[in-house]
């Protein structure tokens, strides 16, 4: 692959083999289930099976006198000794209700943890969980959100009346003017269902306490160790510099394992007080009900626009459902992830968006892959849609019509805070269409249609934001967390080097892209530099993996950090070469003397190496100690006699401090705006509802990409998530609130076989706000896959006048609409996009 | 409750224990002779991450009993070895063409796979997701997974030939 980037080096661009695949490959990853310190307690939580209930009486002497049982606390035994687990984004006017770790009064959700027993082994923790009874007097449950949001729906907490913890404008220009004036108006209820994350790993936590140094120390399935840590201590009151969290091997996350839960609580408090370790592992039946759900938004759309295809305002209200208690980000995602990001690509300059945020009798709903940003984009393609098919226009010619110019940028929506930092949508569009043959695609899509069968066109273009920072604008908007990412660049003595980042990879390889940029910016090879992140122990600060902020946040501090270290490398090199630094040049592990190397340079370091030699000649004759010296030959010294001279050596820079050992808190100027158009094409069975893929193509720019195999890899496991949300997934309940989807049974996860091939490309648009031009890639699939998919099953049932269908669109939704127009009138042949 | 004595041969060494009876052949496995590899995805046979070889069959460990398999030879990913004991050729190619991400999946991934290529050694890429229907991934789309059982394919079928040639 041939590209321009901001990184040099031999490594950047490179699809570099991953370095953490040998241990999974030879049964040596070691997940947080894996590890099992002698006497390791288990831990079950009882959970409620009601939506909503008042807890009577709990008894629970019997599951405590069962052989094996440890200890059981409930509810009530932990409210006064465990603080209420708090969201970390608070909005303006926003009520907090009480999120406790076990509930005590009333349970909000079936799932709710009511009391938690502890065994010696995991058969028995459950067998307790059965004789612990708890009389519940159920109450009315509310389970969608605009439900819960009408008067004189059943409250969940007493201080969110009505259940509206917030409501979130996001308005910009005059809405209600662009609509007076528009030539039409394109209305439609989007419904963007619950799915559940599914990491393939369910959440596990492992909490030992040691009474001797009362340091305590949680293993946990997380992707942010760091900000556990935090919110643990507080929670407890435990010293924060004693509370150690650690992430080994995670099985993936997709934002489900983000966010602070109660087990991570209930285990550390349980370790502490049992002073043994305390492990706690979810069935996959349980995680449906305690790991945070994604999406569930119920949208009204209003687009306006011209007879010519121009789009002038868009307007949304939306119902965003939060489940029974505010999670970490959940109020965050669908008011600043989704309210600022409805316009997509496009330039819109009216739009008026209000979002309710609302508490259910659900699990809660927080960061899932794109949080947000596949939302709003499924809102915004799928009205570009309807604004085509309406004026019976091309989409792919609405959407050029559209589009921020690349001119343009940095562009600010009118609605929203932040700024798009570039972009240049229009090429990226052609990329995806060429790639798929669009023109022929639409000429087959006709002659096709006169033989009965149903292909399908789908387009979606998106743009998101990635590498979240810079805290000031984060914590403008209410969110509680720092924005910058930590790196600790260490050089050992030996010249081997250690990197140290607070982010934490659950299966994106890390280890190799970092190693990547490190040793590009340090002039090594990979082999030389090892990443160590997952273990605030060992990575003292950090604000972990989400929002695809590794490379632009965390890879740049890394770069950053290791440029810092060069600089002080070539300080110590200078020294030992009697140069000034600015005549030192330094390449692929080599000090050398440049070009401006004169005779006077020449005679400085003669003298200074004289003088060196007598002081050296001296100390060996006081010492008897054979000193080591530098080797300095050939005007030049290597990497690794640096490293060594850094620490071995009295004989300094003046001012210098020994050692090469560098740290970095890189706060993000800006964030990283990376874009893409997907194309998917299908055809559907008019007799079945079937539908089957024809081609999947993905264009994507995430600006220069530093290892386009695990780029790659992101883009593909995105669209496996975005077609499963499309095609098949849904988290759905009975009119109790008893989720009728609760395993893999009833669950439905994209198999090897539901999946197309998926044919990728890229664009590539520099970031202009780092340096290494570089922006996340992650999220990607999932944002962009819904809506092309959607749009495509939509276009293929345009002859029978189907204008739109609620995901997931499954056989029989496809069936179904295909009877009912077919009982309306005969499908007319032809119609098009 | 009681306990049953039971015998096992786990990658070539034999192991004896004492188990309840309810104990799942994962769980043994994991918890009582320390082997972790094989994973646990879900609680409803669902997913795959705990396959294993039991007498050179692919199977989901969590849906046998410990006390079942007595006897039996079993072999987890770690006991998978190509020639002159290194890395399996599904094992290179799973690294080769990226077909992991966490690596939660794999382990049981690259077993059913080696169950496949046994039965099917040349088999297409309909074959092969149809085979791997049994498995979830959730992070790398399985398209990667496809090509490396594909590689893997072609060679172990290039190492046959040669293998044929040699003879
Ligand atoms: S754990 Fe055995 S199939 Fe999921
Ligand atoms: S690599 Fe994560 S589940 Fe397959």
């Amino acid at each position: 692959m041939t590209q321009t980037h901001g990184g040099t080096g031999r490594y950047f661009g490179q699809e570099v083999k991953r370095r953490e695949d040998l241990r999974h490959l030879t049964g040596r990853g070691r997940f947080t289930d894996d590890l099992s310190p002698a006497g390791t307690l288990h831990a079950a939580v009882l959970r409620s099976p009601h939506a909503h209930a008042r807890i009577g009486s709990v008894e629970a002497e019997a599951a405590r006198k069962m052989p094996g049982v440890v200890a059981v606390f409930t509810g009530a035994d932990l409210k006064d000794r465990v603080a209420p687990l708090p969201p970390s984004w608070l909005l303006p006017g926003m009520s907090v209700p009480e999120h406790p770790a076990l509930a005590y009064e009333t349970v909000r959700f079936v799932g709710d943890g009511v009391a938690v027993v502890v065994a010696e082994n995991r058969y028995a923790a459950r067998d307790a969980l059965d004789l612990i009874q708890v009389g519940y007097e159920p109450l009315p449950a509310v389970l969608g959100a605009e439900e819960a949001a009408k008067p004189g729906a059943s409250e969940l907490h007493k201080n969110v009346p009505g259940n509206v913890a917030f409501v979130f404008p996001a308005r910009g220009g005059n809405y209600k003017r662009a609509a007076k004036k528009a030539d039409v108006l394109v209305r439609q209820r989007l419904v963007n269902q619950r799915v559940v994350p599914n990491a393939l790993e369910t959440r596990t936590v492992l909490a030992e306490y040691d009474p001797g140094t009362e340091h305590l120390t949680v293993h946990t399935s997380t992707q942010g160790p760091h900000n556990i840590k935090r919110l643990t201590a507080g929670i407890l009151r435990f010293p924060e510099h004693r509370l150690r969290v650690v992430a080994p091997d995670v099985g993936g996350g997709f934002g489900s394992k983000l966010h602070l839960y109660p087990e991570e609580v209930l285990c550390a408090f349980l370790a502490r007080e049992l002073e043994r370790p305390v492990k706690w592992t979810e069935s996959r039946s349980e995680s449906f009900l305690a790991t945070n759900h994604g999406r569930d938004h119920v949208q009204n759309v209003e687009v306006a626009a011209n007879r010519d295809g121009t789009i002038t305002g868009v307007k949304a209200t939306v119902y965003a459902n939060l489940g029974a208690y505010l999670s970490g980000m959940g109020p965050g995602v669908p008011s600043v992830n989704f309210a600022m990001m409805v316009s997509g690509t496009y330039r819109i300059s009216n739009i008026d968006v209000k979002v309710y945020g609302v508490l259910t009798n659900t699990p809660r709903v927080d960061t899932y892959r794109g949080a947000g940003r596949p939302e709003a984009t499924y809102l915004i393609e799928r009205a570009v849609d309807l604004v085509a098919r309406k004026l019976v226009m091309d989409p792919a010619e609405v959407r050029r019509k559209n589009f921020i110019p690349k001119d343009a940028f940095p562009y600010k929506a009118p609605n929203s805070a932040f700024a798009y930092d570039s972009g240049d949508y229009g090429p990226n569009l052609e990329k995806a269409l060429e790639m798929v043959g669009y023109a022929d695609l639409r000429q087959r899509q006709q002659e096709l249609r006169q033989e009965g069968r149903y292909l399908g066109i789908g387009i979606a273009s998106y743009t998101e934001f990635t590498g979240i920072g810079p805290g000031w604008v984060l914590n403008m908007a209410g969110f509680e967390y720092g924005g910058w990412e930590y790196a600790r660049v260490v050089v050992h003595p030996t010249g081997a080097v250690t990197i140290y980042t607070g982010s934490a990879d659950h299966g994106q390889g890390h280890a190799t892209s970092y190693a990547q940029i490190a040793a590009d910016a340090l002039g090594l090879s990979m082999e030389d530099v090892e990443v160590v992140e997952g273990d605030t122990a060992r990575v003292q600060f950090g604000n972990g993996t989400f929002n695809s902020r590794s490379m632009p946040v965390g890879g740049v501090a890394i770069k950053i950090c290791c440029d810092k270290i060069v600089a002080k490398a070539r300080r110590i090199a200078a020294h030992a070469l009697n140069a000034r630094k600015a005549d030192v040049v330094y390449d692929e592990g080599e000090f050398r003397m440049g070009d401006a190397s004169g005779a006077l340079g020449k005679a400085a370091r003669t003298a200074l190496k004289t003088r060196r030699t007598i002081v050296g000649t001296a100390v060996r004759a006081v010492s008897g100690l054979d000193l080591p010296r530098a080797e300095t030959s050939g005007g030049a010294v290597s990497w690794a006699e640096v490293a060594r001279l850094a620490h071995f050596v009295s004989d300094y820079p003046s001012g210098l401090e020994p050692g090469l050992d560098e740290k970095t808190f890189y706060q993000p100027r800006g964030m990283t705006f990376p874009f893409g158009t997907y194309v998917a094409v299908v055809e559907v069975d008019a007799g079945t509802g079937g539908i089957s893929f024809e081609r999947f193509v993905a264009v994507d720019d995430c600006g220069p990409v530093i290892n386009p195999l695990l780029a790659r890899g992101q883009v593909h496991g995105g669209i496996a998530q975005g077609i499963g949300q499309a095609l098949l997934e849904g988290a759905e309940y009975d009119e109790a609130g008893r989720p009728v989807t609760d395993s893999f049974w009833n669950y439905a996860m994209p198999r090897a076989g539901h999946l197309p091939r998926f044919e990728t490309a890229h664009t590539v648009t520099p970031s202009p706000v780092n340096p290494l031009g570089v922006k996340g890639i992650g999220e990607a699939g999932t944002i962009a896959a819904p809506p092309a998919v959607v749009n495509a099953v939509v276009d293929a049932l345009s002859p029978f006048g189907v204008t739109h269908l609620d995901m997931p669109v499954t056989p029989e939704k496809v069936w179904r609409a295909i009877k009912d127009a077919r009982r309306e009138e005969a499908p007319k042949n032809g119609g098009g996009a | 409750m009681n306990s049953h004595e039971i015998s096992l041969t786990v990658n070539g060494k034999t192991r004896r224990s004492e188990v309840e009876p309810r104990v799942l052949l994962v769980h043994h496995l994991r918890d009582g002779l320390g082997v972790t590899s094989p994973h646990v995805g879900c609680d409803t046979g669902q997913c795959g991450a705990c396959t294993v070889l039991i007498d050179g069959r692919a199977v989901k460990s969590c849906t046998v009993f410990a006390v079942q398999a007595d006897g039996s030879e079993i072999v987890t990913v770690d006991g998978l070895t190509g020639e002159n004991g290194g890395l399996h050729p599904l094992q290179k190619s799973f690294k080769e063409k990226h077909g992991l991400q966490c690596g939660y999946c794999t382990p049981g991934m690259i077993l059913s796979a080696h169950d496949l290529l046994e039965k099917t050694p040349d088999p297409s890429e309909e074959e092969i997701r149809s085979h791997l229907k049994g498995n979830f991934c959730r992070c790398t789309g399985y398209q990667n997974i496809v090509e490396a059982v594909r590689h893997a394919a072609e060679e172990l079928s290039e190492r046959d030939a040669a293998m044929e040639v040699a003879r």
